[in-house]
């Protein structure tokens, strides 16, 4: 079933085609790699799609419903999520409390200023399971600003995942994080993921993540779908290898250099 | 018993003694104290209630509001005009008419406010609120102008009328009573105001201080949110307001003058604005200081400028955070 | 009719003084991004210390002498704006902008009873000045001779500044460093030189506003405190950080006040509060502002 269609999507910042007409269909449950070299348009896509920006023109199909116009706290309401690139937290709140905001906030609740937050134990408690499930819960009172940038960048996927959406989007969750940690990372957030049949759309520069977790893999290229297929299809594909890695052949993807 | 809290500051068990050690204290004061001393802390708490109010903006909300004058005269100009105007001593009805009159004022206010932020946002509050000004200073056939309207505790009631001032020894009886009923408002704001802040609501104002599009991401209307905080923001400063004004005996423009809400920034800076207990704190010490200033010397104000100067760029935490860094590196870190 | 052209050089003499303030508070804003709450009793201090220099330290000198003095309001507050910018602004640059607000604030607390105390309580006026230009004649009734001088000043000193911000290299180095100060820094500029020369410089705008008024008008106790809000009214009119905003926003400032003062004096000041208001709702950057 189709969770997610862009129709005829354009979103340019003067002559730059950010997102140049893009027809995007994802369905339920996928797992879904966005790719391309820099300024493919792959975070503009992400923005216009989760409302950080409005698109020039298009439409944005969610669930059979056209969310086109609709604000940002609507959209998150109905279900879309995000992640940043650059980490983006409550700096001087604790892990805790920054996951158990989205829930209060998912679960209306933030308009509530009778009742002590900490009082609310189905809050507390999925808060809590939630940083298990990404291994945040020896940092639980930890103020944000304070943790490590791999465990920030956890806590960003955490608050977006907090949500319970339908449709999530994860801007480069392993950039700026060690290759040893990214590992680690990208499996927590693979498997928490997967567990609850959210549906992922990730954007990646590390192939061998790409590869690894992608149902499908969608290439741009400076505003438009270059190829989308199976990481078997794309790992194939010449003119792929040629705009990601400047070479193309059979073994372009498993060179290490 | 557990001392210190993952932050490093006092455990919650240690506060709470100190809070009771407090409260204990502040009820016996006047037993033990001479009137003035009274009068003195009762307006000390009355300011508290002010910055309390205004410190939902600033430290929890990232609103620095420069215009918060505007609700404190407000409060203050309401109770006088039912004295004046309608011939009302029940103080109850003050406040309840009086909180009506700021609140809507607020919200009205509010509303233009909130969609601007920071400078445009406090330059907003600041010309908003020398509007009142100028209302209560030019229109004086019935603002009194310059020389104001008086509140007589001679007429004063409280507790829907038990409670009145006449004569003998109704000066004493004023402040000594007066006292408590401040106080006992006094400990009701705070503990309203410790709930809203620790509430869900409370939590999303902080998230929208930390991050605005990231509250936005969770779903949060930013500028109902800070509308709803300026509201109560205003309103708590406005019962201040009403709650200074028997106090004073009369109200004049200059409680709506702009520099009189930078004296409610300073006293809010002082205490330090990003707990809770900063700005009470603040309030009752900045009470102090500015009496006792204005008392030894004519250039108070050069006093009160040198050491906010000090505070700002020695002290940026204020009382209340400098006293939490060394509390944390007495007791070793954590 | 000859009221209206009276109420006209009143306006445009008025507004002169306005621009020469709210020149300066822009120009410390756009370059440097500070809301100077002190910038009022700085004003205040202009008018001071021309009115002690010539009514009371040179009195009785030649009338020569006396206008000679009158750029002393000016000059020692750009001074003074030399000494302050590196000892209370440059500590808080690295800090959020409330803290400078703040710091402004105490400047302005410290200002107020310094005036007081160096001054003292009385107003203090330039003596024979004014008088000494005599008046003429306009449209059958007269005007101060002085108030002309005072509106060509206005128009000099606007002009003087765009020639300075647009046309000298200085001026370039201004512009660039309040457009992206790492930028500029990055580029090799002293940052530091920059800042401080334009807090000076806006500084000396303030005084120079107190010296020429002065004249006409006795230095005041609170006349800063007045004269900050007047001048906040018209850079959010015209625009924070704006030469031709703070122009034309003196203008409408002081047009609108003198006819109202004559028509609704009750409400001169509370239309100018809201015709603020107002610009900020629709355009928040004001007339001539950018964001």
């Amino acid at each position: 079933m189709e969770i997610l269609q862009t129709v005829d999507l354009k979103r340019y910042f003067g002559d730059t085609r950010a997102v140049d007409n893009v027809n995007l269909t994802i369905n339920e449950g996928e797992f879904i790699s966005l790719v391309g070299p820099n300024g493919a348009g792959k975070t503009s896509l992400v923005n216009v799609v989760s409302a950080y920006l409005r698109p020039d023109s298009g439409k944005v199909i969610f669930m059979g419903k056209d969310v086109t116009d609709m604000p940002v706290t609507e959209r998150v309401k109905i279900g879309i999520a995000r992640s940043f690139q650059l980490v983006n937290l409550f700096d001087d709140l604790s892990a805790f409390d920054n996951i158990a905001l989205a829930i209060f906030s998912r679960e209306g609740k933030t308009r509530n200023l009778a009742k002590l937050a900490h009082l609310d134990h189905a809050v507390s408690a999925e808060a809590d399971g939630v940083l298990g499930q990404f291994n945040l819960m020896s940092k639980r009172n930890v103020p944000a600003r304070d943790l490590s940038q791999g465990e920030r960048k956890l806590l960003d996927v955490a608050i977006a995942y907090a949500l319970k959406p339908k449709l999530l989007f994860l801007d480069e969750p392993t950039s700026g994080v060690s290759t040893r940690d990214k590992g680690q990372i990208m499996d927590t957030i693979a498997s928490v993921v997967r567990g609850e049949g959210i549906t992922a759309i990730i954007v990646e520069h590390d192939m061998d993540v790409v590869f690894k977790y992608s149902d499908r893999i969608v290439v741009m290229q400076q505003g438009a779908i270059l190829a989308q297929g199976a990481p078997d299809e794309i790992r194939k594909n010449d003119q792929v290898a040629m705009v990601l890695l400047g070479t193309s052949g059979p073994d372009a993807f498993t060179q290490k250099d | 018993m557990q001392t210190k809290n993952a932050r490093g500051g006092p455990s919650t068990a240690l506060m709470l003694a100190g809070v009771a050690a407090i409260l204990i204290a502040l009820i016996a004061l006047p037993q033990i104290a001479d009137v003035y001393q009274t009068q003195l802390l009762t307006y000390g708490l009355v300011f508290a209630i002010a910055a309390l109010g205004f410190n939902l903006l600033l430290g929890f909300t990232g609103l620095l509001s420069f215009g918060h004058s505007a609700y404190f005269g407000l409060g203050a100009y309401s109770a006088a005009f039912m004295v004046r105007y309608l011939g009302i001593g029940s103080m109850e009805v003050f406040i309840v008419f009086g909180l009506v009159i700021v609140a809507l004022v607020s919200a009205a206010f509010g509303y233009i406010c909130v969609r601007h932020t920071r400078i445009f946002f406090g330059i907003l509050t600041l010309a908003l609120s020398q509007v009142l000004w100028t209302l209560a200073y030019k229109f004086f056939w019935v603002t009194g102008g310059t020389d104001g309207l008086r509140v007589a505790f001679g007429n004063l009631t409280l507790v829907g009328g038990l409670i009145d001032f006449k004569g003998r020894g109704a000066y004493q009886a004023f402040v000594h009573n007066y006292y408590y009923y401040v106080l006992f408002l006094f400990c009701v704001c705070t503990a309203l105001m410790w709930v809203i802040t620790h509430s869900p609501f409370g939590k999303a104002l902080q998230a929208i201080r930390d991050n605005e599009t990231r509250a936005q991401f969770l779903g949060i209307q930013i500028r109902r949110y800070r509308w709803l905080a300026f509201l109560i923001s205003g309103s708590f400063t406005g019962l201040a307001g009403i709650l200074w004004v028997p106090l004073n005996g009369l109200v004049t423009p200059d409680v709506l003058y702009w520099p009189f809400s930078g004296e409610i920034v300073f006293m809010t800076v002082l205490g330090g604005f990003r707990s809770f207990a900063g700005p009470i704190i603040g309030a009752v010490v900045f009470n102090y200081l500015r009496t006792y200033a204005v008392a030894s010397t004519e250039y108070w104000q050069f006093l009160l400028g040198a050491v906010l100067v000090i505070l700002v760029i020695a002290l940026p935490t204020g009382i209340v955070g400098t006293i939490n860094r060394v509390y944390g590196k007495l007791t070793g870190r954590s | 009719m000859d009221i209206l052209a009276i109420q006209f050089l009143n306006s445009v003499f008025y507004a002169s003084i306005l621009f020469l303030i709210a020149a300066g508070l822009s120009l410390i804003y756009g370059v440097m991004r500070i809301v100077n709450l002190a910038h009022g009793s700085l004003y205040a201090f202009g008018a001071y210390v021309t009115a002690w220099t010539i009514g009371t330290l040179a009195a009785g000198a030649p009338i020569w002498v006396l206008f000679l003095l009158l750029p002393a309001g000016a000059i020692a507050v750009a001074v003074l704006g030399a000494l302050i910018e590196p000892t209370l602004l440059r500590p808080l640059y690295n800090r959020p902008e409330e803290y400078q607000l703040l710091v402004t604030f105490a400047l302005l607390l410290i200002l107020e009873d310094s005036m007081h105390y160096l001054f003292g309580g009385v107003p203090l006026t330039t003596g024979p000045v004014i008088d000494s230009m005599g008046t003429i004649p306009v449209l059958g009734l007269r005007y101060p001779a002085y108030n002309l001088l005072v509106i060509f000043i206005g128009i000099a000193a606007a002009g003087f500044l765009w020639a300075f911000i647009y046309r000298t290299k200085f001026g370039v180095i201004l512009r660039a460093t309040s457009q992206n100060m790492r930028m500029a820094s990055a580029l090799g500029l002293n940052v530091k030189r920059v800042y401080v020369l334009a807090f000076a410089l806006g500084c000396f705008m303030a005084g120079l506003g107190g010296a020429v008024v002065v004249p006409a008008q006795a230095a005041v106790l609170g006349m800063g405190i007045e004269a900050l809000i007047l001048a906040f009214v018209v850079v959010v009119i015209g625009g924070l950080g704006s030469l031709e905003g703070a122009l034309i926003g003196a203008l409408i400032v002081a047009f609108v006040r003198t006819a109202a003062i004559q028509y609704f004096a009750e409400v001169e000041l509370a239309v100018l509060y809201l015709i603020a208001a107002i610009v900020l709702l629709v355009k928040p950057t004001g007339l001539f502002g950018r964001a």
